[in-house]
């Protein structure tokens, strides 16, 4: 079911957490609401769920306007960071508790707590307690309980943040794989890019309260809005030079680099500028030389990161095959792909 | 405690400490079920003759019946204290209430008062709510008396259930009340289950207030039934009956110890699960 939040504004004790948010989550789809920590993004799931009021705007569960049923008549299933299980029933009983709230028949609770059960990797668990299982049981649990009742959209608040490596992995394309299989609407709450890359359609990036671009994964990592997004996703991250516009390119004079600005033509002589390079990006191979000297390596198997701090401190990030090994130290003469570089404004928008 | 804390000088002293208190409870039931020359200090007969008050009330009045009082009267404290602080506790740890803060801080003030002080206060009410001199009258004051305690006690309880918890029954499709019922009150259990016992216990013992607050009534509770019967003035007085008397009224407290111990430290653990 598609929902739509229409000019949402919410305050905490007189302080704005967010202002006046439009966002529309397509039916089937899987949302990830991504940003920093307190940029309001349990806030918006809470708002989805019921358990917070909106002080301003409108909430659609597809044309029907929901603003102001309480949780309990919005038909949502949400799966919280610790999972919240009920812990004095067994699985069965936890996945079973919104249907018998319900009163539906035994016989009807029956089959479709085991069909979820069937579904989410845990028909032999249904007896255990919360106690005894796994992080990883213990989210599946919480995923089984929150789609029993077949919600209209499911919202999980950071439902990775509390399992270790590598049942992380695991766990992440396991809910993809129910979220696909069920079709159901899905929003995802993380600060984690790659989780938010790897399971979403689509990536809402928020910051402060206020969404700054919406996208698919690839065209938000290929094509960001701002220099908040260039870097936000991404591992390791984007680089920015400060630099000024000069004679249609982006230089920094100190140390004669001139980065052609090609399309973005007509900017005063001045303007100060950035200019993102992401790690990929700058190398032993491209079109701009720059000339530094390597202050970090790190080894990471395959590849490996490197730092290079240019004549007038700024710093460079590469990341290359890990065939040929740059020592710490090392002088290099590397090269930026330009057509590749994103240019901001001094404030951040992208030109 | 930590296995590799040898445990033993501590037991040691611990029973040597103890001691004295251990012979007493020995004597004391030994003496009940036996006589003793005078002058000598060991018994030289056993008897159940001290016992006999159990089915003869013409030796110092009927037990009986001040025994049903006093389970009356510490169940209905049992049963008032739990449910008003399963209630109230629950309201103060989780709700949006007007005066919150006002309140809570009330109750830590309450807590905190000698409840002796109270008394004319208590008296003054009693008397203009016709209570004097009655059974529920006693059971309402100290329950009330009680009721600061059990409250901030059981909200800490409560206060140590997640939130996501509540908010997923919530979620579930259920009503606040269906969720504290169903989910909430079955983690707070240990609570519950402690404060009903202390609430019990307290009620059992209880002794001042049925004897300020009626004085003159017909009703009476066993510690002053054993009150009367410890007068060393009156006509039936005899000292191993009163030991009896009195063993006989520890002896439930001393059992619900022995059963719940573990239940009952709960509560100063300040809802800490154990
Ligand atoms: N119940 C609340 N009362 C007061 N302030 C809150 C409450 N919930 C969240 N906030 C504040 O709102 C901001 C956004 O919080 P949240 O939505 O939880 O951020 P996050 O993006 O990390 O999930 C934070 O500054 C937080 O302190
Ligand atoms: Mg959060």
């Amino acid at each position: 079911m598609q929902i739509s939040i229409n000019n949402f504004t919410k305050t905490f004790d007189g302080t704005p957490v967010i202002d006046d948010m439009n966002l529309t989550i397509r039916d089937g789809e899987m949302l990830a609401l991504l940003g920093p920590s307190g940029c309001g993004k349990s806030t918006t799931l809470f708002t989805i769920s019921g358990i917070h009021r909106m002080d301003k705007g409108q909430l659609m569960f597809g044309d029907r306007d929901v603003s102001g049923l309480p949780s309990q008549k919005r038909n949502v299933g949400v799966v919280f960071q610790n999972y919240a299980l009920y812990p004095h029933m067994n699985v069965f009983e936890n996945i079973a508790f919104p249907l018998t709230v319900r009163k539906d028949n035994k016989a009807d609770i029956d089959r479709e707590v085991r069909f979820i059960a069937a579904l989410t990797h845990i028909s032999e668990l249904l007896e255990r307690r919360p106690g005894q299982l796994s992080g990883g049981q213990q989210q599946r649990v919480a995923l089984a309980r929150a789609l029993v009742r077949k919600p209209d959209v499911l919202l999980l608040d950071e439902p990775l943040a509390n399992l270790d490596a590598k049942l992380r992995l695991e766990m992440r394309s396991e809910i993809r794989r129910i979220q696909l299989e069920t079709g159901i609407t899905a929003v995802l709450v993380t600060h984690d890019q790659v989780e938010a890359m790897s399971m979403c359609d689509r990536i809402a990036i928020m910051k402060k309260g206020e969404i700054v671009q919406i996208d698919t994964p690839a065209d938000m990592y290929s094509n960001p809005r701002t220099s908040f997004v260039a870097g936000f996703l991404g591992n390791p991250p984007i680089s920015l030079l400060n630099g000024i516009a000069m004679g249609n390119t982006f230089s920094i004079a100190p140390i004669k680099l001139r980065v052609p600005l090609g399309s973005h033509e007509g900017i005063a002589d001045g303007t100060p500028l950035k200019l993102g390079v992401r790690p990929e990006h700058f190398g032993p191979e491209g079109d701009i030389a720059v000339e530094g000297k390597i202050t970090f390596a790190e080894t990471q198997g395959r590849e490996n990161l490197y730092d290079v701090e240019l004549a007038d401190g700024s710093v460079l990030r590469s990341i290359q095959p890990a065939a040929r090994n740059w020592k710490l130290g090392e002088p290099v003469r590397w090269f930026i792909d330009s057509k590749s570089a994103f240019v901001f404004s001094d404030d951040g928008l992208r030109l | 405690m930590t296995r590799n804390f040898a445990a033993w000088p501590i037991i040691l002293l611990l029973t040597v400490l103890s001691l004295p208190l251990f012979i007493m409870y020995l004597f004391l039931l030994v003496d009940t079920f036996s006589n003793t020359a005078p002058g000598s200090l060991l018994p030289n007969e056993f008897t159940l003759e001290h016992w006999r008050f159990l089915i003869d009330p013409t030796i110092t009045g009927d037990v009986w019946k001040p025994t049903l009082t006093t389970v009356i009267f510490s169940a209905s404290l049992m049963i008032i204290v739990v449910s008003v602080s399963a209630t109230a506790g629950y309201a103060l740890s989780r709700l949006a209430l007007p005066f919150r803060r006002f309140v809570l801080s009330g109750i830590m003030v309450m807590h905190a008062f000698p409840s002796v002080t109270l008394i004319i206060g208590v008296f003054l009410v009693l008397q203009f709510a016709g209570l004097y001199n009655s059974l529920t009258g006693v059971i309402l004051v100290k329950a009330s008396l009680m009721l600061p305690f059990g409250i901030w006690i059981m909200k800490g309880f409560y206060d140590a259930v997640p939130w996501e918890i509540e908010m997923a029954g919530v979620q579930d499709g259920a009503s606040r009340f269906t969720v504290w019922r169903r989910i909430i009150l079955p983690q707070v259990k240990p609570g519950l289950l402690s404060l009903a016992l202390f609430a019990f216990i307290d009620g059992w013992s209880e002794y001042m207030l049925p004897r300020i607050l009626a004085p003159s009534s017909d009703f009476e509770v066993l510690s002053m039934y054993l009150n009367t019967v410890s007068d060393p003035n009156s006509s039936t007085y005899n000292f191993n009956i009163f030991k009896s008397v009195g063993l006989f009224y520890t002896l439930p407290v001393l059992a619900l110890f022995v059963l719940f111990q573990n239940r009952l430290m709960n509560i100063f653990g300040g809802g800490t699960k154990g």
